[in-house]
């Protein structure tokens, strides 16, 4: 096959492509960034208002106005704005004068360990399902596991983990309904306080990994190889775990990659249900609450997550795939 | 399962040393509190995390009488323009700052004065503060103000160190210093709030923990599911729906005490053109709504019979309550009649409420009572800050609203109803009972005071710029091995004397 | 995101033909028959008026004369519902309707113009689809006021990267196809070549992904609703009476057993009917 040569040929090719994406990456950037903007002028309300609280004096509002720069044209504000964020300056939060940029660093790890573990329970139950109904494709256990991936793909995971709640929590006393602990202060408190929300979080995804599994699974199965494979009389399982597996896995993995984004927005009700001190919790109550700052750190931050995860994932395609690389 | 459980939880217990957690107490809050600095802060809730963290000059007891804190004893000149006070000896700031005379000036000073500070209206009537000693401040008011014990005894009476709040400035809540019995170890926003016992405070024996941990938990429900399986010691603000749950569980009590606050229909009479509907315009509509409103069943209903009904600014357990005055019941016909005297048969009335599910409920409960009487509600649902914005700048036609209450009855009335109250969104003004609240403002006599606000609340329950519907009780709930918990009717949490069993 | 090859008209009664021999994908269409008919059939059903208010029967467990119980103010449950089913699926449908009718015509125009058009328009599509669904369309519902109608606005408008993504691609793959060619060279108009020739060639992916954003839709507007930001009192959603009905989960399980379960069985419905179209319309046999 020649991996070596292609290899050493492709790796400037493959610098190239990168490069290209990062590039591309930019102007999506500044139109995100416009867009985060204009979210604070876009919600409702006077910011200065929620911030006076329930005694209101106009000398006060007038103040915090200035302060702001609210009283600025908008183009302005939005070149200060920006102009803090590139030297990595989000702001601070009105409600409580934290900055934005400290209040991120604070809750990203939160929901990281929850993605990941919503993740890692994603894989375990997902991928195992989907090359199992692969391999026993038209079996009652095929139709079951389909339909279980169905039902994830539909419940509404806000009213699951209500469910969930009501059922764990205050009906079995099995799991404490809420809260966080931090994994390095108290590891098993921590692990107790995850796993309902990481379960309620992973569910779609285990449901949309054991689909994807299946499918490719399907795909390989056909193939010329694992055909021959199974003509030279290897045993059934051998040929699904070496052969089968690890290329069904390819698409599975960058898929995730993908995922991953998916998981960070879908925290935002989990977390809100659980109360989880999370990115999710805090960009909702920072809707409601009105606190600007922290609205568009965390868009902003999520986006150039998400640009970031995509970037990987486009470039772990090309790399994980023979036939793309020589494409390029 | 159950093997990787046990597992578990002997190596949570080898890893954590049991006593830490003994002695802590776990406060299940509502909301997650605001910025901790009582010049800046806003939230009823921050005043709950203040009463432990901060002591301030003068504290009240559960009857609402001043009780000395940081200041011993204080006296008012006879003519009430000078306010003394002697202040507690050997007391410090967390940070080993001593509190002294000099220590109220600066606090006094940076509230009146550092632009941020949402305590300029309540200090207004303060035009100077003087150390007259090492341990005896002097107040001079500009005029006589019955209001500032009270509003000492809150966010304008605690006392920060002035070393740490020099050196931090704004950010002084990031780190608060104050002297109160327990100080400011750790915060993680949306999640805890965690003090620890103060070594040098000066009454250290009534305070039985090493720690206090405050947690926000917006969810009642989940709020109750952590109290019931013992991951809180105690929770403010139980949903009246669950109360009867709670006494029925032998692991939990509750506490229940009438609060300063009310809820009501805040109506737009004069506030821009929004008011130029029957129901702004004429009195005899808003009487109408009055009558038709089964304050009973809304109690019923809606909160199972635990809040007090109301048709005043104050709660009837208040002493300025205007007990000749009770609310009347439900009176169907006579709001029919009042509209067709109003000439109208059928009137529709827009009204804002915040959108929750216990105030729409509420909101529905009242539609569903005025259109038998011919009146329908449109409910706008809004987010508090928008629904305040559109309430200042005169965008609303009604809003169902209202006040978590002061300890002086001014703080629940004055600003909303006098011409140029800084809260009067209803844009109400009458020179009669502005003249009246002026009085009772000035007049350190307590039945002079009585007087002026019995003649507000007759004049204002004819013109109903706010009709007053009912006074949430204060719930907490806590395990039954926590005792020594006495509820206040400000709300707030004083853990002197509540130790757990 | 299976890629969908274009077929030919030819080959539409053979896609019929499967779509019915699909035992999941009728399941599907009952289900969501079943909801429509119910929704459609709402005001001459003979049940209570779903904002009827009894203080007398506050939170009852089902029973003979309330068959789902009642609520928070003792409206009947049975009646909410079915009302509700109306709003879940018109926030579905209309909501992916007007991502469809925004979403299409700039994935065309991008797909078959390319150059700067298609720079521009991929670009802001990247953009957009950077920010979560869900938060861009809180923070559009929040902007535009708590309401069913913006809920569907906003949701609708959160899904419109999606369809100009599908669209452009799918517009690509085909615009180098021989009719396509053949009705650039007899000077046709660019609109009559997109809408005649490009637009039903492109259409089937197109309504598989509808079918299946319907679900997705129907569960944003229970989620904004859950919020308080989609349907508001006393009219009745799913997703609003979840949210009232979490204040109550230990005295009333019911008030959210009903409106979950309601949500569930319609978004499986479209999703198993989606599903179904998707292998209807899908040269490749699996």
């Amino acid at each position: 096959m020649g991996g070596a040569i292609t290899l050493h040929v492709s790796g400037r090719k493959m610098l190239g492509f990168i490069l290209r994406r990062i590039l591309i990456s930019i102007p999506t950037l500044l139109i995100v960034s416009i867009f985060v903007f204009s979210l604070q002028k876009l919600l409702p309300g006077d910011p200065v208002l929620a911030m006076a609280g329930e005694d209101r004096n106009p000398e006060i509002l007038e103040y915090l106005r200035e302060k702001y720069r609210l009283n600025d044209p908008i183009p302005m504000q939005y070149l200060y704005w920006l102009g803090g964020v590139l030297q990595g300056d989000l702001g601070v939060s009105l409600r409580t004068n934290q900055p934005v940029l400290e209040l991120i660093g604070e809750k990203l790890p939160v929901t990281i360990q929850l993605a990941v573990m919503s993740m890692i329970i994603a894989f375990l139950v997902g991928v195992p399902m989907g090359i199992l109904s692969a391999v026993r494709k038209g079996t009652w256990l095929d139709y079951v596991a389909n339909f279980v991936a169905l039902s994830g793909l539909s419940i509404p995971n806000f009213w699951l983990g209500i469910m969930l709640i009501l059922l764990v929590s205050v009906n079995l006393g099995w799991l404490p309904a809420s809260g966080y602990e931090s994994p390095w202060v108290d590891p098993w408190r921590s692990f107790q306080t995850m796993i309902m929300p990481a379960f309620v979080l992973g569910t779609s995804l285990a449901a949309t990994l054991m689909r994807h599994t299946r499918s490719s699974m399907l795909g390989v199965l056909q193939s010329d190889y694992i055909r021959t494979a199974r003509a030279k009389g290897l045993v059934e399982n051998r040929v699904i775990m070496r052969h089968a597996f690890r290329n069904a896995v390819l698409p599975v993995v960058t898929l995730s990659a993908l995922l991953f984004g998916e998981l960070l927005a879908g925290a935002v009700l989990t977390e809100q249900i659980f109360t989880i001190p999370g990115f999710g919790k805090l960009i909702v109550d920072a809707v409601f609450n009105r606190d600007y700052a922290v609205v568009q750190g965390v868009v902003l931050c999520t986006a150039v997550g998400f640009i970031g995860m995509n970037l990987i994932a486009d470039v772990l395609y090309v790399v994980l795939n023979p036939r793309m690389r020589e494409a390029l | 399962m159950r093997t990787s459980r046990l597992l578990g939880a002997f190596l949570a217990s080898a890893l954590i040393a049991a006593p830490a957690f003994a002695a802590d107490l776990r406060i299940g809050l509502q909301e997650d509190p605001d910025v901790l600095d009582t010049d800046q802060a806003r939230t009823f809730v921050g005043r709950i995390v203040f009463e432990s963290l901060c002591d301030k000059l003068i504290n009240t007891a559960p009857d609402l009488s001043f009780i000395p804190e940081l200041a011993t004893e204080w006296t008012w000149s006879a003519d009430g323009m000078e306010l003394t006070m002697k202040l507690r000896e050997g007391v410090v700031f967390h940070d080993g700052t001593p509190f002294n005379a000099a220590a109220v000036v600066a606090n006094i000073t940076r509230s009146q004065t550092l632009p941020e500070s949402r305590r300029k209206s309540e200090l207004a009537s303060v035009a100077s503060v003087e150390a007259m000693g090492d341990f005896t401040v002097k107040f001079t008011v500009k005029a006589p103000d019955a209001t500032l014990l009270a509003q000492l005894s809150d966010r304008a009476g605690m006392m920060l160190s002035p070393t740490a709040f020099t050196a931090a400035g704004l950010d002084f809540g990031a780190n608060p210093v104050c002297s109160g019995e327990y100080k400011f170890a750790e915060r993680i926003q949306q999640d805890r709030i965690v003090l620890e016992k103060f070594a040098d405070y000066y009454n250290p024996d009534a305070y039985s923990y090493d720690r206090v941990i405050f947690l926000p938990i917006p969810d009642t429900s989940v709020r109750l599911a952590n109290l019931q399986s013992g991951d809180l010691d105690m929770l403010e603000r139980l949903a009246p729906s669950d109360l009867a749950a709670v006494k029925a569980d032998s692991k939990l009590v509750a506490a229940e005490v009438v609060g300063l606050g009310y809820q009501g229909i805040t109506v737009n009479v004069g506030n821009g053109d929004r008011s130029k509907t029957p129901f702004g315009q004429d009195k005899r509509v808003r009487q109408a709504l009055s009558w038709a409103i089964d304050r009973e069943v809304i109690n019923q209903v809606v909160f199972e019979g635990s809040y007090a009904t109301g048709n005043q600014a104050f709660p009837p357990n208040s002493p300025w309550y205007d007990a000749t005055n009770p609310v009347a019941p439900r009176d169907v016909e006579k709001a029919k009649a009042l509209l067709k005297e109003a000439g109208v048969e059928r009137v529709t009335i827009e009204m804002q409420a915040a959108n929750n599910p216990v105030q729409l409920q509420l909101m529905q409960v009242m539609q569903s009572m005025a259109a038998e009487a011919g009146i329908d509600i449109s409910i706008k649902a809004t987010e508090f800050a928008t629904m305040l914005a559109e309430q200042t700048e005169g965008r609303y036609e009604s809003t169902q609203v209202g006040w978590s209450g002061r300890t002086d009855p001014d703080g629940n009335i004055h600003t909303f109803v006098t011409c140029k109250g800084g809260q009067n969104d209803s844009k109400f003004c009458s020179a009669e009972v502005d003249n009246l609240l002026n009085a009772a403002r000035t007049s350190n006599d307590l039945a002079t005071r009585k007087a002026s606000y019995d003649a507000a609340n007759k004049i204002l329950g004819d013109e109903l710029p706010i009709i007053y519907l009912y006074h949430p009780t204060w719930l907490w709930a806590l395990r039954s091995n926590v005792t020594g918990f006495v509820a206040h009717p400000d709300g707030m949490i004083r853990l002197a004397g509540v130790k757990s069993e | 995101m299976t890629a969908i090859t274009t077929i030919a008209p030819k080959s539409r009664n053979r896609a019929w033909a499967k779509l019915s021999a699909n035992r999941g994908a009728l399941v599907g269409a009952v289900i969501v028959a079943f909801f429509v008919i119910m929704a459609i059939l709402a005001p001459v059903l003979p049940i209570a008026d779903p904002t009827a208010t009894d203080w007398g029967a506050i939170r009852k467990p089902p029973s003979a004369t309330n068959w789902l119980g009642t609520d928070e103010i003792g409206r009947d449950l049975l009646s909410r519902m079915i009302w509700g089913a109306r709003a879940s699926l018109l926030a579905g449908v209309v909501s992916v309707a007007i991502a469809v009718m925004v979403g299409v015509p700039f994935g065309l125009i991008s797909g078959y113009f390319g150059g700067w058009t298609d720079q521009i328009i991929s670009r802001i599509t990247d953009a957009l689809l950077a920010m979560p669904f869900l938060i861009l369309a809180i923070a559009l519902a929040a902007f535009l006021g708590p309401s069913l109608t913006n809920a569907m606005i906003a949701i609708g408008l959160s899904a419109v990267p999606v369809f100009i993504r599908l669209t452009r691609g799918q517009v690509l793959a085909v615009k180098t196809e021989d009719y396509v060619e053949g009705a650039r060279s007899v000077g046709l108009s660019h609109m009559r070549i997109m809408g005649w020739y490009i637009l039903p060639n492109v259409f089937p992916p197109i309504l598989v992904q509808a079918t299946l954003t319907v679900a997705t839709a129907i569960i944003a507007e229970a989620s904004l609703s859950f919020l308080g930001l989609g349907q508001q009192p006393p009219a009745p959603s799913w997703g609003s009476m979840l949210n009232t009905a979490k204040n109550f989960l230990s005295q009333a399980p019911w008030m959210a057993i009903w409106p979950g379960a309601g949500i569930f069985m319609v978004v499986i419905g479209f999703n198993l009917f989606g599903d179904g179209l998707r292998d209807a319309l899908d040269p490749r046999e699996h």
